[in-house]
């Protein structure tokens, strides 16, 4: 019971932010609410079981990513508000109207996965032999997914390289 | 998973009805977030800690694309002085 | 009831009263320390050698005019202070003060909370406190504050690398990322991890010093350029909240380091039981001992060296301490690898 109220409480704040996140005029406004949002994503996963995941969503979301992208506001500091720029080729209602069929075939999928209550998909767990949340996702990481997390890693190096030689102005 | 649906559909509409390109990279984030949550949700649910660990691939894959993104409107800014998509069509000719 | 409510509660009060209490005195004893250091006297007037000369400081900056620049951003210049400020008290809730003892018949732990990432929670709560100075410079809408603010922002994630690092060395010794079980480990172990990681303390102190923007890397606040660094617009209540924030922090950063590296609220030679005799000191007076220690060490550096020019210290945060840090990690896999 207290753990459902956790949940919509949660739930609630986290779509609140979303909305004002791509609904505000400032961006900086706009930057902050994507913050708190990622902090109530974060208490989620807490609630959710997994502290690992919630401590990294707030070290590289909220630390690391929006505090990249409050310099990025901060350096285009804009003399014209872009919104301001009307362009007459503009679908603003086209891209309501993609929006809602997106949500309705979510919806779909929905249904259909309601009325299929069939054979619930049961995976085996396959949590490792370790106590603890922290020690059960690194052991899937470096057993399981050791590859992927290498290529994930290599990943990184090479945004790393890309993003230094784009804003670098001259090589 | 209505919570995931609907902050991702939050997302979607960010992206497409916006014009400023940073908001816009912002709604993505939003969208990967939606992801993540579902992935975590169903960890929790099949208690699988698999959905974890594909979180972090997401987590680490969302760094990579807000470095290199940020780095394109940055540059693209110096050229332009401007953060609206609708002005971004050095591509189309 | 007991054990699930109250007692949490007292101990978020006392915890919170006692640092808050600490933090204040600790800008006197910042005072008087350089004071000393410069052939002076320091506060002498309020009270005996200036002893309630804190809580005269406080009522002069509560009933002080309250400023909001016209062209702020309002919302943001009110959150800016409290932003810096929550962080830098809600990472006291994983710092383990001492063990569990037994007080009035219960069983009573001397730390908040034991999370299971502990070390995880301190690092990603430090860096969301980067925000409150980055929005104080923004909100004001000001140069000298918004260049400040960006000088202290790139300064903090710069150094995170490297304290990070250090604290990955630390995991790796103690085989978790909880706060109790990393002392427990050097219970252990028989010996502080100070003197297993020294390099990892030396750059973890150092990243301290530039994370808390303490001299000698106090560029965001250096008076001759910037004026009053990113606060310079605000006064009052919300001026100390910055103020309070950057002591809070300077006791965050002592008291992880005490956990870390000085074994927390372990006494000296925790193994020999020869030196039983120091027991008469409780443990949790031994880890304020050697968070004072540290505490006191802060403020030496800053009466002792002169500040860093701004390239200097990109530099060695950069160039000098991440690699180190790297290689120390390495290093330490590879003994731990070869041991095991």
């Amino acid at each position: 019971m207290g753990q459902a109220i956790a949940f919509y409480t949660l739930a609630a704040f986290i779509l609140g932010f979303a909305v004002l996140v791509v609904s505000t005029k400032d961006t900086v406004h706009s930057v902050l609410f994507l913050v708190l949002d990622f902090l109530f994503v974060a208490a989620l996963y807490v609630l959710l079981g997994a502290p690992f995941l919630a401590a990294i969503q707030v070290l590289v979301y909220a630390g690391g990513i929006v505090v990249l992208y409050l310099f990025v506001v901060m350096l285009v500091n804009l003399k014209r508000p872009p919104e301001a720029h009307q362009d007459p080729h503009r679908r603003t209602k086209l891209g309501f109207g993609l929006a809602v069929a997106v949500l309705l075939e979510l919806g779909a999928i929905a249904t259909y996965g309601m009325t299929r209550t069939g054979s619930p998909l049961v995976v085996p767990g396959t949590n490792g032999p370790l106590p603890g949340n922290t020690e059960q996702v690194g052991w899937l990481l470096y057993t399981s997914y050791l590859i992927p997390f290498e290529i994930a890693s290599m990943l990184l190096l090479v945004a790393m390289i890309g993003a230094i030689v784009l804003a670098k102005r001259e090589l | 998973m209505l919570l995931s649906a609907a902050l991702f559909i939050i997302g979607v509409i960010g992206v497409m009805v916006r014009r400023n390109i940073i908001i816009i990279f912002m709604s993505i984030e939003l969208i990967l977030n939606a992801v993540n949550i579902n992935l975590v949700a169903f960890s929790a649910q099949l208690q699988n800690n698999v959905g974890q660990v594909f979180a972090i691939f997401v987590v680490a894959v969302a760094a990579a694309e807000a470095a290199v993104g940020l780095g394109i409107i940055l540059a693209f800014y110096r050229n332009k002085e401007t953060v609206n998509i609708d002005e971004m069509n050095l591509m189309k000719w | 009831m007991i054990d699930q409510f109250v007692i949490p509660l007292l101990k978020i009060v006392v915890v919170l009263n006692a640092t808050l209490l600490g933090v204040t005195y600790m800008v006197l004893l910042e005072r008087k320390v350089i004071a000393w250091a410069q052939s002076r006297l320091g506060p002498m007037r309020v009270g005996p050698y200036g002893i309630l000369q804190p809580i005269a400081d406080a009522v002069k900056l509560v009933i002080k005019e309250d400023i909001t620049p016209v062209r702020a951003d309002k919302w943001v210049f009110t959150a800016a202070p409290i932003i810096s400020m929550v962080p830098a008290l809600i990472v006291y809730a994983v710092i383990p003060f001492g063990p569990t003892i037994h007080l009035f018949g219960r069983p009573v732990s001397l730390y908040i909370a034991d999370v299971n990432v502990g070390l995880l929670y301190i690092v990603s709560v430090a860096s969301v406190g980067v925000y409150g100075i980055i929005l104080a410079g923004y909100a004001s809408n000001s140069k000298y504050p918004l260049l400040a603010s960006l000088r202290a922002s790139a300064q903090l994630i710069s150094y995170e690398v490297a304290v990070t690092l250090t604290l990955v060395s630390v995991i790796l010794m103690a085989r978790s990322l909880s706060m109790v079980s990393i002392v427990n480990a050097q219970y252990n172990a028989g010996v502080w991890f100070a003197f297993v990681q020294p390099v990892a303390f030396v750059i973890f102190f150092i990243g301290g010093l530039a994370e808390t923007n303490r001299a000698p890397f106090d560029l965001p606040e250096a008076e001759q350029e910037l004026t009053g660094g990113f606060h310079t617009e605000y006064s009052g209540m919300r001026f100390a909240l910055f103020f309070l924030a950057e002591y809070a922090n300077m006791i965050v950063v002592s008291s992880v380091a005490t956990t870390l590296f000085f074994g927390g609220w372990l006494r000296p030679f925790p193994n020999v039981a020869a030196l039983h005799v120091l027991d008469v000191i409780p443990s949790w007076m031994w880890f304020l001992i050697k968070s004072f220690v540290f505490l006191y060490i802060f403020i030496w550096v800053r009466a002792t060296l002169p500040r860093y020019r701004y390239d200097q210290l990109m530099r060695i945060g950069w160039k000098l301490l991440i690699p180190l840090a790297i290689a120390n990690l390495v290093v330490t896999g590879i003994v731990k690898v070869l041991i095991a």
